[in-house]
């Protein structure tokens, strides 16, 4: 170990567990498992139909080995596809929450006690299988803004849903989308009406509590004509010698001139410095840019997780629409990280951005994964795309597979991509100004992904600087 | 009792990668005083210079060094730093995405913490650093820039004194400024430099050519060859160098600081 890998070792912050009586299936999987998961939720007769075709397109897929990482296998039969904690079947106020899952959420920084809530963020808090509170969905009401569990949805407001789910990632897309598909649990929806500015940030935090289960979920985001929309997520779990599986679907749809801004801040427990342990993030995330002029963007900041697997991207079919992703990776220890985007130019004078940072530390692996395709009818299409890789120390890797498929030569395509190393010269130089060896890891990464961070929500830009800061405290010296 | 010096170096060996580069040296640094230190190539010179500073891939395997009273090789490089000493890098190292100004800035509140003195504000520290751009004369231009990223050489080098003003060390160590600069850029930079001498601050002025002396005219004058000084005098040595090639210092062989 070199000196200036020498400091790692910030324990995870966000590991504790919380003491909470919970009712959770059994483990395994059948489809009597996903009758009952749909018999939880009050579900419409249609939605457990759906979850069940695409149950049984799944039992005829096999698991994707495409990607630059090593685990081994899963055993879907171990797993408990529904974990809730114990409380009265219908909360009427925040009040009957139990107080043990308040806690858990201030904990973790994300309030939704009536007087600490966020100003100017509505948050919906996922706990295991079940949301537990949603804020500010009245005032939201008022500018016909549906923020709600997705659980809800099906139930309350079942004809936007069916029009939507499953139209941008399909129930048959991967294999992982078809399981989400087949067994999600929660997540949010939500809908912004016609010409409305959403007033709030909207934000989703996931918290997996209970052990041996699987985090299902699934969001959907409708901005309809001239709509703007800022939604975050968060995510964190406890420190646990199992891995522990997280499969979730996201889609999002921008109908004319609407605007999209998802972004996401990862922490899912990563492992141990042996690799024992964390959080299988395999996730589907993909936006349709339906309307003309219309515009998604998405942000992540990737530190948590054994193993990322995801690659948000965006189906650019109105003309004029815009495509963004703006990525920051981190992989320290053992974790390893095969994520990117797919832009894909099916529009008229479509545009799409792509700025992707990764940072490896310890052993970690970082693989950026992007496609970029324009389709034959994509006259004027415009893809700019920047891969920055940073290693820490010299045990880790960062590798780069960009894929470009051009159908229509009007397309104009620029591509830029840098790997660099923090070393131990950087180093010295900031300690030779009076920073201490943290500060200058700070700084310097900070600088690195600067361009990805000023895409996120002003509030939220401290807190992703921060995380970075703890996930790879002690990785220099 | 306080030492005489600010800097005492006796006997200094350090290697790197296993190399023996300094096989002692010794230097005394009195408050206020500028010493210059000349050698061929691979003399040493720059070894000294960052072994002073602490760079970790040089080890000293022997002699000592005290500063200001304390055991300098005890030190780790950023408490040197925040004790007052500064080394102005022969090549200094790119920054990207951070302005110079927050650089600057982070550095001085370190400083400031580690004296007990309150923090600078980002509003505080533009007027510290205004004046202190007026003091030398120069423009705030690559303020805004990306640590040294994208910097010309001159630049660079100019970026480096800019920090020592800001930063008002104690002991001031330039590690052959004057390499890749033509003459205006030198005659600029020495300048500054000339501008922030002070019976309060002294400075180890390491270069391989005379020229910079012209400009920065230092108090003593040491050849170092082979790891070792071999002779000091007064600023006439440089001339004597610069007629008489290095080979005229080499036979000595023995220290004669």
């Amino acid at each position: 170990m070199t000196s200036i890998e020498a400091q790692v070792l910030q324990p995870y912050k966000y590991g504790f567990v919380t003491d909470i009586e919970s009712e959770s299936v059994p483990p395994g999987l059948s489809e009597d498992v996903i009758r009952l998961i749909s018999a939880k939720k009050g579900e419409p007769e249609w939605m457990l139909d759906w979850r069940l075709k695409a149950y049984r397109h799944w039992l005829t897929m096999t698991e994707p080995t495409w990607a630059n990482v090593k685990y081994g296998p899963i055993d879907y039969q171990a797993i408990s596809y529904y974990a809730a904690p114990k409380q009265r079947p219908k909360v009427e106020s925040l009040d009957q929450v139990d107080p043990k899952l308040l806690e858990t959420f201030e904990k973790l920084g994300i309030p939704i006690a009536e007087q600490k809530r966020l100003a100017g963020v509505a948050v919906d808090a996922v706990f295991d299988s079940v949301s537990v509170a949603t804020t500010f969905r009245a005032e939201l009401a008022k500018f016909g803004v549906i923020f709600c569990p997705i659980s809800e949805a099906i139930r309350e407001h079942p004809d936007l849903v069916r029009q939507y789910l499953g139209t941008v990632v399909p129930t048959n897309d991967n294999y992982f989308a078809a399981l989400n598909s087949a067994v999600f649990t929660d997540g949010s929806f939500a809908f912004i009406p016609k010409g409305v500015r959403c007033p709030l940030e909207l934000s989703t935090y996931f918290r997996i509590n209970a052990s041996s289960t699987g985090q299902f979920e699934r969001t959907l985001i409708i901005a309809e004509e001239g709509s703007h929309v800022s939604y975050l997520e968060g995510c964190s779990a406890p420190t646990r010698d199992e891995n522990q599986l997280h499969a979730a679907v996201v889609e999002l749809v921008a109908l004319d001139n609407a605007q999209i801004k998802y972004s996401t801040i990862q922490n899912w427990y990563p492992g141990d410095e042996e690799g024992k342990g964390g959080i299988y993030n395999f996730v589907t995330k993909r936006g349709a840019c339906r309307g003309r002029n219309s515009k998604i963007s998405w942000t992540q900041v990737e530190t948590g997780s054994a193993i990322t697997w995801k690659y948000p991207g965006c189906l650019l079919q109105g003309d004029g629409s815009i495509g963004e992703f703006y990525s920051v990776a981190v992989t320290n220890h053992r974790q390893q990280a095969d994520t990117g985007t797919k832009m894909i130019h099916i529009g008229k004078n479509t545009k799409s951005t792509i700025v992707s940072k990764g940072i490896s530390a310890g052993h970690g692996q970082n693989t950026y994964r992007g496609l970029v395709k324009i389709m034959k009818g994509a006259e004027g299409a415009r893809n700019y795309s920047q891969c920055d890789s940073m290693l820490i120390g010299d045990q880790c890797g960062a590798h780069t597979f960009p894929y470009i498929d051009v159908r229509n030569s009007s397309a104009i395509m620029e591509h830029e991509a840098s790997t660099s190393k923090i070393g131990e010269d950087q180093i010295f130089y900031c300690k030779q100004r009076g920073l201490s060896a943290e500060d200058a890891v700070s700084m310097i990464v900070n600088g690195f992904c600067k361009e990805v961070f000023k895409e996120l929500p002003m509030e939220f830009a401290v807190e992703a600087q921060n995380l970075l800061g703890i996930s790879l405290e002690g990785s220099v010296g | 009792m306080t030492d005489p010096f600010l800097l005492e170096i006796k006997d200094l060996h350090a290697t790197v990668e296993g190399k023996e580069i300094l096989r002692g040296v010794s230097l005394q640094v009195r408050t206020g005083e500028v010493h210059a230190v000349m050698g061929p190539n691979g003399s040493g010179k720059s070894t000294l210079a960052q072994v002073l500073a602490g760079h970790p891939a040089y080890k000293v395997t022997g002699g000592s060094v005290r500063y200001d009273g304390k055991d300098l090789l005890e030190l780790e490089p950023e408490a040197r730093a925040r004790e007052g000493m500064f080394l102005a890098f022969q090549y200094p190292v790119a920054i990207r995405g951070i302005t110079n100004s927050y650089f600057l800035r982070s550095a001085v509140n370190a400083i400031r913490k580690h004296k007990g003195e309150p923090e600078l504000d980002p509003l505080d520290f533009l007027q510290v650093l205004e004046d202190k751009l007026k003091a030398i004369g120069w423009d705030d231009s690559f303020m805004n820039r990306a640590v040294n990223e994208g910097f010309s050489g001159g630049e660079k080098k100019r970026n480096e004194i800019l920090q020592l003003a800001v930063l008002e060390p104690r002991l001031a160590i330039l590690d052959e400024t004057d390499s890749g600069l033509d003459i205006d850029a030198l005659k600029t930079v020495a300048q500054a430099v000339n501008m922030l001498r002070s019976p309060l601050r002294s400075f180890v002025v390491v270069t391989h050519y005379q020229r910079l002396l012209n400009y920065i005219v230092p108090d003593y004058v040491h050849v170092l060859a082979e790891g070792r000084i071999v002779k000091s005098g007064g600023k006439e040595l440089a001339l004597t160098l610069e007629e008489k090639g290095y080979d005229w210092v080499k036979p000595e062989g023995a220290a004669v600081s």
